[in-house]
């Protein structure tokens, strides 16, 4: 057992053939921002299926190959379409998905504020 | 008047909302791809199945001339039910199959093969997966039809006799 | 026979509800005190459905596989722990625990609220038997748990592995309870609103209602997050996934309205904003029962779906949502403005932010569940609504609520000044300091989490402060707020100081990071009662020198033919260490996921301590704040 440590530990001393850490959380991070097509309602880095062990190795790949987040939701977005994509795109499609939670909030803030305002003028 | 105002608005956000989950409840809640979108060929570069030479899809395609990709399995139980059609469509001389072998091992696949017959011209090899997904491929059984380097129509799952029937109307 | 009994009574039950609603009328036209038999007869409404989920229990324990329920859902090998847990596991079965719950909470309700109205109880009678015989309706005609098969088959298609467990056998029903409990608050609004009662002894009355819905709602989200951590195997604890949404709603509006009812209870202000809280919570309770039953969302927990099921619901849930909407217009009466007198800084003002924010974290989360639904519907373009989108939207906002949720309770009624300004100012110097120097440590984006991290720990030390100035006054809410302050700490915690690696390995193989290696040592062969299992050895070595064994399974289970990856989680008060392996198509190599994830079981505990605030503020006797 102690065997097993020291030539592990000298391993990671002597390789220097790390993968990055920084490599590893842009994979993960690309990976929780897809949906995993064939499963319910899962994304792609929590599933275990076919489907996501295989694009999962895609993303790494194209990270390696140099491609960027974008390039990389775009790739997908083409080859399978916007449903892949757990972070939707800001476009005509999505304006009120986007705007309508913030026009919520700045309603209930008038609401608020006027509540106060309309007292002080009964005052 | 201000509460009718109110009372109007309330009724129709909430007529409207009950027509569209009413409507929704029609629609599927799956992953359905654009079957009849045409795409582009995505170019590959894969081990032959047989003997591990290299094919490549350039040289794959000829114009003039009608392909079915099958991405298979020999561990996916609905290719099983479809290969019997494609043994069938084998015979129309217009159309040549071609195998994508998707996760499978030589072993397995070659005695599925032994089994139930061999449609494809050529059968390419997809290891791990990687290159189904340039296809946009999401799992197996898949198939694709392409005509001078085009996708011109995809089907999902398993190919039943009205999809051979549809294939062979296309290519006449 | 047992699945024969239970069939007939809930015929039975169905039918005393127009005995319930013949006398209720009768005794509307004709008395000041209510009717013994009315409660007679509500008891036993209970009583047959009672029976009825007893017959269902018993017809799994004896595994009785002419019953279609038992026969799509056990199997004889199961554990009796789940043969019983199976009777509400599905569909069917669960919808029969809804219907217990409504008549028992219907049956309490009358027997505790003996010091109001008589109107008004009877009124509430009436809108939960409207309520009652919905759901009596919609399981007999859609869902019948008692289907008959003929001829009986010899053994039973199994339950799901994945639904084989301790945590998600109690899930349901403290959820339902939850769910129903809000059902309470729904008919006794309309109630209130019909028979003018909506004043501050029906706060006080209803307050108990709104509590004990609240603690049973959010144990029961937690039991779910904790299953979906222990048994998912993606070493995550909330997905946004639609069906978790679809329970946080209905969170939302109830911590909402117990906020509202706290200034009610006070003074009669707020109270239209009181009634469409208490509607809405339950109108969520079942949009979220429709979005979930009818399958018109892609989730991970779905039930077997049925289009008819659906629209039933939906017919049912908007009958009840215009009903709510016309009693609300022509019954009830706002407010008279004079007692609307309170001023910037005051307790209700503080009040009135909390349910400012509330409802935004309530737009966010449902626009984001049903937005794709219309958009499918309108344009026909399917898009994905997941975590990226609810973190962009609620994470900034959560940093002026923490803050106003630190200073909120300081304050008095009314009137009030900053108080405690000298501590307040350190507490707040202090947090940042702490939150610089440990966020400067990782390297992430410094800003945003800074500040998030600061507001939660500015909350942390004001409330924890309070235990100290104000010992047994206000403790139940301290404790909550002290318990949000810990959730959103370990959360964030645990989300920007986790690591995680997903990676294929052989047999023997190693994986190397900058932080630990993983050796794929070797894996096992083992018989369990209803499954095989393969169990993997991987040691993994830390570069401070310290070690772990892991072992994750992959479990094959005969009935039904599934396989399932059974993570191994090692638990220590500050960190989990995650790991599970799944099998790979025609690979030598295995899947094998490691996560170390700070901080895990203290969003376990800061959960159950919020709850726990709700369940002192129960018991309290005496009215306090």
């Amino acid at each position: 057992m102690r065997f097993v440590h020291i030539f592990l530990i000298v391993s990671i001393i002597l390789n220097f053939n790390f993968i990055k850490a920084d490599e590893i959380k842009t994979e993960n991070k690309i990976a929780k921002n897809l949906r995993c097509l064939i499963c319910q309602g899962q994304s792609v880095y929590d599933s275990d299926s076919e489907f996501a062990i295989s694009l999962k190795l895609v993303i790494k790949n194209k990270i390696q190959e140099g491609m960027s987040e974008e390039q990389i939701y775009s790739f997908l977005k083409i080859k399978y379409g916007e449903w892949i994509l757990y972070d939707p795109v800001f476009n005509k499609n999505t304006y009120f998905l986007w705007l309508l939670p913030i026009l919520i909030f700045l309603a209930g803030g008038a609401i608020i504020i006027r509540r106060f305002y309309n007292k002080n003028n009964l005052d | 008047m201000k509460s009718k105002v109110i009372a109007i608005t309330l009724i129709l956000f909430f007529l409207i909302t009950f027509v569209i989950f009413f409507k929704g409840l029609k629609n599927s809640n799956v992953y359905t791809p654009s079957s009849n979108q045409e795409k582009e060929v995505p170019s590959f570069e894969l081990k032959s199945f047989e003997d591990n030479t290299k094919i490549i899809s350039e040289k794959t395609f000829k114009t003039n001339q009608y392909y079915l990709m099958n991405v298979w399995a020999s561990w996916c139980i609905p290719c099983r039910d479809e290969h019997k059609f494609l043994m069938e469509l084998k015979k129309d001389k217009k159309i040549e199959l071609i195998g994508f072998n998707y996760k499978d091992n030589f072993k397995n696949a070659t005695s599925f093969l032994k089994d139930l017959g061999n449609p494809y011209n050529i059968i390419v090899s997809d290891k791990d997966g990687i290159a189904s997904i340039n296809w946009g491929a999401y799992g197996v059984p898949e198939s694709f039809l392409i005509y001078e380097n085009k996708i011109i129509k995809r089907f999902i799952g398993p190919i039943n006799d009205e999809d051979l029937l549809e294939i062979k109307k296309i290519i006449r | 026979m047992a699945s024969f009994i239970g069939s007939y009574s809930l015929g039975f039950g169905l039918f005393f509800s127009i005995f319930i609603i013949f006398f209720s009328i009768i005794n509307l036209k004709n008395s000041e005190v209510l009717d013994k038999k009315i409660i007679s007869f509500t008891f036993i409404q209970f009583f047959f459905v009672f029976i009825s989920f007893l017959g269902l229990i018993i017809s799994f324990i004896i595994s009785d596989f002419s019953n279609e329920t038992v026969f799509n859902h056990s199997h004889t090998t199961k554990p009796l722990f789940y043969k019983i847990s199976g009777a509400w596991g599905n569909h069917e079965g669960s919808l029969l625990l809804w219907l217990l719950v409504l008549t028992l909470f219907i049956s309490i309700f009358l027997m505790k609220s003996n010091q109001q109205p008589t109107k008004y109880r009877i009124f509430t009678l009436l809108f939960q038997q409207i309520i009652i015989i919905g759901f009596f309706v919609f399981l007999i005609k859609t869902s019948s748990p008692f289907n008959y098969i003929f001829p009986k088959p010899n053994e039973g298609l199994g339950l799901n592995p994945i639904l084989q467990d301790p945590a998600l056998a109690i899930h349901p029903p403290i959820l339902y309870l939850g769910y129903v409990g809000s059902s309470i608050i729904f008919s006794s609004a309309l109630g209130a609103m019909v028979t003018t009662h909506v004043s501050k002894e029906w706060a006080k009355h209803i307050k108990r209602w709104v509590l004990a819905s609240w603690v049973f709602l959010t144990l029961g989200i937690l039991l779910g997050s904790i299953w979906a951590y222990y048994e998912l195997g993606w070493g995550g604890f909330w997905f946004w996934d639609p069906v978790e949404n679809v329970s946080l709603m209905p969170w939302f509006a109830l911590t909402t309205l117990l906020h509202c009812i706290l200034v009610l209870e006070k003074k009669k202000i707020l109270t239209s904003w009181a009634m469409i809280l208490s509607i809405a919570t339950f109108a969520l309770s079942m949009s979220g029962t429709f979005l979930v039953r009818s399958g018109i969302l892609n989730s991970v927990h779905t039930f077997a779906n049925d289009p008819e099921r659906g629209l039933f619901i939906l017919i049912f849930l908007f009958t009840l949502i215009f009903l709510s909407i016309f009693i609300f217009i022509f019954f009830h009466s706002e407010e008279e403005k004079i007692e609307n007198n309170f001023f910037w800084l005051s307790k209700e003002t503080s009040i009135l932010v909390n349910n400012w924010f509330m409802m935004y974290f309530l737009s966010v989360v449902l626009i984001g569940t049903i937005y794709p639904i219309f958009l499918e519907v309108i344009t026909a373009n399917k898009i994905s609504v997941g975590p990226p989108f609810y973190n962009k939207l609620i994470i900034p906002f959560l940093i002026p609520f923490l803050l106003a949720m630190a200073i909120g309770p300081k304050l008095n009624w009314i009137k009030s000044d900053f108080k405690d300004k000298f501590y307040m100012i350190i507490f707040l110097m202090i947090s940042f300091l702490l939150s610089a120097l440990i966020i400067r440590e990782f390297n992430i984006s410094f800003l945003i989490n800074t500040i998030l991290v600061t507001s939660a720990f500015f909350l942390f030390f004001s409330t924890l402060r309070e235990f100290f100035i104000k010992r047994l006054k206000n403790l139940s809410q301290n404790i909550a707020h002290f318990g949000f302050s810990l959730l959103i700490l370990s959360i964030i915690f645990n989300n920007i100081f986790s690591n995680e690696v997903i990676t294929n390995l052989k047999i023997g193989e190693t994986f190397k990071s900058e932080k630990f290696i993983i050796n794929f040592e070797n894996i096992n062969q083992e018989n369990g009662k209803n499954f095989k299992a393969i169990i993997g050895k991987f040691n993994v070595l830390y570069t401070d020198g310290s070690s772990d064994t892991l072992n994750p399974e992959l479990r094959i289970y005969n009935q039904p033919n599934i396989i399932t990856s059974e993570a191994d989680i090692k638990t220590n008060l500050l960190t989990d260490k995650f790991m599970t392996m799944n099998y790979v198509q025609n690979q030598e190599y295995f899947n094998i996921r490691y996560q170390i994830k700070p901080f895990m079981i203290w969003i376990w505990i800061s959960v159950i301590l919020i709850s726990f605030g709700g369940l002192l503020s129960f018991f309290k006797k005496r009215y306090e704040i």
